[in-house]
C-alpha cells in the first residue's frame, strides 16, 4: 500500500481539541505514518473490537448505518426542490476526528470522499487556529478546488463533540438547483472559467450555537437565482447532519466513548480488508487497459462562451491501465490523460476517485459498509495538468460529470473483463450510458419569480448490458444508485414547461446479445413564462459507453427544438399536435404538426448555451441508453421480437443487426421466422468474414492516414495534448505504429488557441494554501 | 458461502437462469467452486480438447494446447489466434465503420458517432465470422489489448497448479 497524502500544515497551535492533546493535523499524520508504515489503516494489525465483541461492533454498525439512511429519509422532506425531494440528490456521511469516512446514508456517495477531502483541509490548513473549531459550529463548502464535484453540491459540515473533546465530523450535502453561474441552472455551462461557474465557498464557518450567521443567509441568498430552494437545501442538510450528531451522542453515551472511538477506526480497517478480500474472490489479476472519449463541440455558432480561445472542438481522452496485483489490492492509472480546457467539465481528482466508489458499491463491494477503507485499499494516479487534475486555478467543473460519468463507464467494461474470466457472469455490466441530455435554463417563470431549472430526468437513463440479462430500460444514472425519472406533475409545478409526451426512446440501447437498456424521451413545450431560455447538455459528435464482447455502444445524443411552432394557434383550432415521439429522427415526426415557417433544429450539436424560448417552443428532452453485450446475431429471438413489438429497436436495423427475417401480422404484430433467421444469421457471418480486414493490413493503411496527418483537427488537438503531457504515451503511440523516431505531432501546429497549454498557476501557489494531495500525481 | 451445481452454472453462461438463484449469487459470497464449474461448462461448449483456462469473451478463451502446453487464444470455432501474451485483434478481422454510410448501417439518421471524431471498429472471427469485440475509438487509436491475465497469480487465489507454460 501506497500512502500518498502530503504532510503538510503550519504550527500555529491552540488549545488541543482532542484528549491526546494533539492538533488535528499531527493527529491525522499520525494516522497516515502508521498506516503507510504498517499496511494496515492507523496500524490496526488486529481488530480487537471486532473480534473481541463483534455482537457490539455490529450493534454499532447498525446504529450508525440506520440513523444515517433515516435521517436521509427525513430531511429529503424539508427539501422543496425537485432535485432533492423527487430525486434523492442528497446525501449524510460520518466521519472519525481525522476526517476518514465511518458510515454513509444513500444517495449520492460521491461525496463521502468530497466531504472528507473538505474537513481534511480544514485539518490541513489549521482551521482549528483560525476560524476555529468549536461544539455547535457548521463549516459550509462547495469549493471544486477542494475536491467538489461541481458547484451546485453545497455541503454543511458539523462537527462533533463528547465533553469538549472532537469525536468526529457529520457531512450532509444536496444538490441545489442554481449557485448564480453565468448559465442558469445547477450544471451549466457558457463560462470556460471558476470565476463564472457560480459561487464557491471554502469551508467557510457559516453557523454557530447551532444557527446559521445572519451575513451569511443574507449573503448567499443573493448570489443565487433560487433562494427559497437555497434556504430550503440548507435547512435540509442542517437538519439531517443535527440528527447524526444526536445519534453519535446517545451512541456514545450507550456503548461509551473507548467502543465508540475504537469502532470508529477499525471499521475503516474492516472496510480496506472488505474490498481486498472482495478483488481476490470476484477478479483476475493482470493488466487491464481500457480508454474512453466524449465530445466538446465548442466550435458551433449555438456554443457562446466569453473567451475566444475556448471556441474549439475538442475531445476528452481518459485511457485507465487498471493493474491488479498478486495480493489483491490495485492500481488505477490515468497516464495520458488529455488536457484540462476551457469548458466546465473538468474534474478534481477527489471528485474523480470518489465517484469511483460510487460504481464500486454497484459490483465489487456491494456493500453497505463503504467507508474510506477501500481508499486505503487503492492507489490512484491522475497526472497532474490534465483534466482529472487540472494545474490551474482558473479550472471550471460544473458540469465535470461529463467528462466523469465518460470516463468511468470504460472501468465497468474493464473490471467487469476479469468478473466474465472467472465466471462471475452475473457482476457483468457492459457500462453505464452518459446519464444525459441536461435540460437546463431559466428566467422568469410561470410564478412571475427569477428561476433556474435543471431537469433531473437524467436520473433513469438506461443501464449497461449485463453478461446474462438486458440492460434495465430508463431506470438509472451511475451518480445515484437510487434515481428515478421524477413525477411529471411535480417537474410542470418547478418548470414553465408542459409535457407534451414522455416515452420510451427506441433504438438507444446498444444491441447485443443482451442488449442495453433503452432510454426515454420527453417533449416540453414553453408555457406561462415571461422570459425564457434553454440549451442542452450532453454527447451528441461521439458516445461515450462502449458495448463489450461484440456488443455495440448506445445511440448518440441528437438535439431537437423548434420555434415559432404556431403550436398554440394549432391548439385553439384543433389541430394534430406533436406528441412527444421522435421514433426515427429522419422522418422528422415532431415537425409534421408544427407550422410550416416554424425554425426547427435537428442535429449533433447536443451542447448549446442559453437561446430564448418563447412560450409554444419546443425542447426534446431525450435521455440516453446504456450499452450492449456480446455479439447481437445471438440475441433470443424472442427477445427481438418483444424489441420490435415495443417499439425497443427500428424494423430496419432488428434485419441489418440482429439478422432477424421479420413480417407483421394483420393485427400489425411483429413474427421472426426461425428458420430463415438461422440461414440470414449464417450469412452475416460469412458477409463479415467477406468485408473484414486482417488487422495487422488495416493497420498499414491507417499508419498512412497517420504519417499523413488525416484526421480532423479536434482528433489532432487531442492526441497533441496527451502527447504533450504524457511521453510515455506518445511513445507506446509510436511503437504501436511503427512511426520514424522523428515522428512528431504537437499542438502549435494545429493553428488552435492554446490558451492555458503551457502557461498556468496553480492553487498550491496561492499564500498559505497546502492543498490536500490523496492521489499520485 | 453458497454453491451452485454445474447444472446451474450452464444455466447461467446459456442466460437461462432463474432469477431467484441469479439474486442469490449477486447478494452472496462468490463461491470459489464457480471456476471450475465454469471451465467445465465451456469445456463442453467446444468440440475441441485443448483445456479452457479462462474467458475472454462468450466465444474466446484462453486454453492450454493438448499438443505442447502452450497457451493460446481461441475461438470457439477452434480459430487460433496465437500466444496469448499477443493481442489476439491483431490476429482478427477488422471492419471500420468510418464514414456516414457504414455507421447508417447501425444506427438511424443522428444516432450514430460522426466518424470525424469517432470509428467503430468491429473484430471478427477469421474462421466463423462471431464478432468478438467492437472498439469505439477515435481514428489513429492504437488496437487495444484489453486485458493481459497474470495466471500464477491466478492459480495461486484459486489454490490450483499454476499451468507450465504460463
Ligand atoms: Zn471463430
Amino acid at each position: 500500500m501506497t500512502i500518498q497524502e502530503k504532510f503538510n500544515g503550519d504550527n500555529t497551535r491552540p488549545a488541543s481539541l482532542l484528549k491526546s492533546g494533539l492538533t488535528l493535523n499531527d493527529h491525522r499524520n499520525l494516522i497516515l505514518k502508521r498506516t503507510e508504515e504498517t499496511g494496515f489503516y492507523n496500524g490496526l494489525e488486529q481488530l480487537e473490537f471486532k473480534e473481541n465483541d463483534p455482537i457490539g461492533y455490529e450493534r454499532i454498525f447498525s446504529k450508525l448505518r440506520a440513523g444515517l439512511v433515516n435521517s436521509r429519509e427525513v430531511a429529503k422532506k424539508i427539501a422543496a426542490s425537485p432535485i432533492v425531494e423527487q430525486e434523492g440528490e442528497l446525501c449524510f456521511t460520518l466521519y472519525n476526528a481525522a476526517g476518514d469516512c465511518i458510515a454513509t446514508s444513500t444517495g449520492i456517495i460521491i461525496h463521502v470522499g468530497t466531504m472528507g477531502a473538505a474537513i481534511k483541509y480544514m485539518i490541513q490548513n489549521n482551521w482549528e487556529a483560525n476560524p476555529g473549531i468549536n461544539p455547535g459550529d457548521m463549516f459550509t463548502n462547495n469549493d471544486c478546488q477542494i475536491g467538489n464535484v461541481h458547484p451546485c453540491d453545497i455541503a454543511t459540515i458539523v462537527p462533533v463533540f463528547h465533553e469538549g473533546t472532537l469525536i468526529g465530523w457529520v457531512g450532509g450535502v444536496t444538490h441545489v438547483i442554481d449557485v448564480g453561474a453565468v448559465g442558469p441552472g445547477s450544471m451549466s455551462n457558457g463560462q470556460v472559467q471558476r470565476f463564472g461557474d457560480g459561487v464557491q465557498i471554502t469551508c467557510r464557518k457559516t453557523g454557530v450555537n447551532d444557527t446559521p450567521l445572519r451575513d451569511w443567509l443574507h449573503e448567499s441568498q443573493r448570489n443565487v437565482r433560487t433562494p427559497k430552494y437555497w434556504i430550503l437545501d440548507e435547512k435540509t442538510r442542517i437538519a439531517g447532519c443535527h440528527m447524526i450528531r444526536d445519534l453519535v451522542e446517545e451512541t456514545v453515551r450507550e456503548e461509551g466513548l473507548e467502543a465508540y472511538e475504537k469502532f470508529a477506526t477499525e471499521v475503516i480497517e474492516d472496510g480496506r480488508r472488505g474490498l481486498v478480500s472482495r478483488i481476490k474472490a470476484m477478479t483476475i489479476p493482470g493488466k487491464i487497459k481500457t480508454v474512453a472519449f466524449v465530445d466538446v463541440p465548442y466550435a458551433h455558432e449555438d456554443v457562446a462562451v466569453p473567451s475566444p480561445f475556448a471556441k474549439v472542438d475538442t475531445i476528452m481522452h481518459a485511457p485507465c491501465e487498471i493493474t491488479i496485483k498478486p495480493d489483491a489490492s490495485w492500481r488505477l492509472d490515468f497516464e495520458g490523460c488529455s488536457r484540462w480546457g476551457w469548458h466546465t467539465y473538468n474534474a478534481n481528482p477527489v471528485a474523480f476517485t470518489s465517484g469511483i466508489w460510487v460504481m464500486m458499491t454497484q459490483s465489487l463491494v456491494p456493500t453497505e459498509r463503504i467507508n474510506d477503507g477501500a481508499r486505503y485499499a487503492t492507489e490512484f494516479r491522475l497526472p497532474k495538468g490534465t483534466w482529472t487534475n487540472p494545474d490551474d486555478r482558473r479550472t471550471a467543473h460544473a458540469d465535470a460529470w461529463h467528462f466523469l460519468v465518460s470516463s468511468w463507464s470504460s472501468l465497468w467494461r474493464g473490471v467487469s473483463r476479469t468478473y466474465f474470466g472467472r465466471g462471475y457472469l452475473e457482476e457483468v455490466n457492459a457500462g453505464n450510458s452518459n446519464p444525459c441530455n441536461w435540460l437546463q435554463g431559466g428566467g422568469i417563470n410561470q410564478e412571475g419569480e427569477i428561476h433556474a431549472v435543471n431537469s433531473f430526468e437524467t436520473a433513469a437513463c438506461g443501464t449497461g448490458a449485463c453478461a446474462v440479462k438486458d440492460g434495465l430500460n430508463h431506470a438509472a444514472a451511475i451518480w445515484n444508485p437510487e434515481g428515478d425519472m421524477g413525477d411529471i406533475e411535480i417537474w410542470e409545478l418547478a418548470e414553465p414547461l408542459l409535457y407534451m409526451g414522455r416515452t420510451i426512446k427506441t433504438n438507444t440501447g446498444g444491441y447485443g446479445k443482451y442488449r442495453g437498456g433503452l432510454g426515454f424521451e420527453t417533449l416540453r413545450m414553453v408555457w406561462g413564462s415571461a422570459d425564457w431560455t434553454m440549451f442542452f447538455m450532453g454527447n451528441g459528435y461521439m458516445n461515450s459507453d462502449w458495448g463489450m464482447m461484440g456488443g455495440y455502444p448506445a445511440a448518440t445524443g441528437y438535439r431537437f427544438e423548434a420555434h415559432n411552432t404556431g403550436l398554440l394557434e394549432r391548439i385553439q383550432e384543433g389541430k394534430s399536435l406533436p406528441l412527444g415521439k421522435d421514433r426515427d429522427p429522419s422522418e422528422c415526426e415532431l415537425e409534421k404538426h408544427l407550422s410550416d415557417d416554424a425554425l426547427v433544429k435537428r442535429d449533433k450539436q447536443c451542447i448549446t448555451t442559453e437561446a430564448i424560448f418563447e412560450n409554444g417552443d419546443l425542447y426534446l428532452n431525450y435521455l440516453r441508453g446504456g450499452p450492449g453485450f456480446g455479439d447481437p446475431l445471438e440475441r433470443d429471438i424472442a427477445g427481438v421480437e418483444n424489441d420490435l413489438n415495443q417499439n425497443f429497436v427500428l424494423p430496419e436495423f432488428a434485419e441489418k443487426i440482429y439478422g432477424v427475417v421479420i413480417s407483421q401480422d394483420k393485427d400489425n404484430t411483429w413474427c421472426i421466422d426461425a428458420q430463415k433467421t438461422q440461414a440470414r444469421r449464417a450469412a452475416i457471418r460469412k458477409e463479415r468474414i467477406a468485408r473484414g480486414t486482417p488487422t495487422r493490413q488495416w493497420m498499414e493503411t491507417e499508419r498512412q492516414r497517420i504519417l499523413d496527418k488525416e484526421a480532423s483537427v479536434q482528433v489532432q488537438q487531442m492526441f497533441a495534448s496527451s502527447f504533450y503531457l504524457s511521453a510515455s504515451f506518445l511513445n507506446e503511440f509510436k511503437a504501436f505504429w511503427d512511426l520514424p523516431d522523428s515522428w512528431e505531432l504537437l499542438e502549435e501546429s494545429l493553428g488552435t488557441p492554446m490558451f492555458g497549454a503551457k502557461h498556468h498557476m496553480d492553487l498550491s501557489e496561492l499564500p498559505d494554501v497546502h492543498p490536500v494531495i490523496m492521489t499520485e500525481q | 458461502m453458497s454453491n451452485f451445481t454445474k447444472k446451474q452454472v450452464a444455466d447461467l453462461v446459456k442466460g437461462s437462469l432463474d432469477w431467484d438463484t441469479l439474486h442469490m449469487m449477486l447478494s452472496m459470497p462468490k463461491d470459489k467452486e464457480r471456476y471450475a464449474n465454469y471451465m467445465s461448462v465451456l469445456q463442453d461448449q467446444v468440440s475441441w480438447d485443448d483445456k479452457i483456462i479462462m474467458a475472454f469473451g462468450p466465444h474466446l478463451f484462453l486454453a492450454e494446447t493438448s499438443a505442447d502446453k502452450s497457451l493460446v487464444t481461441k475461438c470457439s470455432c477452434g480459430h487460433d489466434f496465437g500466444d496469448y501474451r499477443t493481442n489476439w485483434k491483431l490476429n482478427a478481422l477488422v471492419y471500420v465503420r468510418d464514414d456516414e454510410e457504414k455507421m447508417s448501417q447501425v444506427y438511424p439518421t443522428l444516432m450514430a458517432p460522426d466518424t470525424s471524431w469517432q470509428v467503430y471498429r468491429e473484430y471478427y472471427c477469421p474462421s466463423c465470422g462471431v464478432m468478438h469485440d467492437i472498439e469505439a475509438p477515435t481514428p489513429w487509436y492504437p488496437v487495444i489489448h484489453d486485458f493481459q491475465p497474470d495466471i500464477p497469480a491466478l492459480f495461486d487465489w484459486l489454490d490450483l497448479p499454476v499451468p507450465v507454460n504460463a
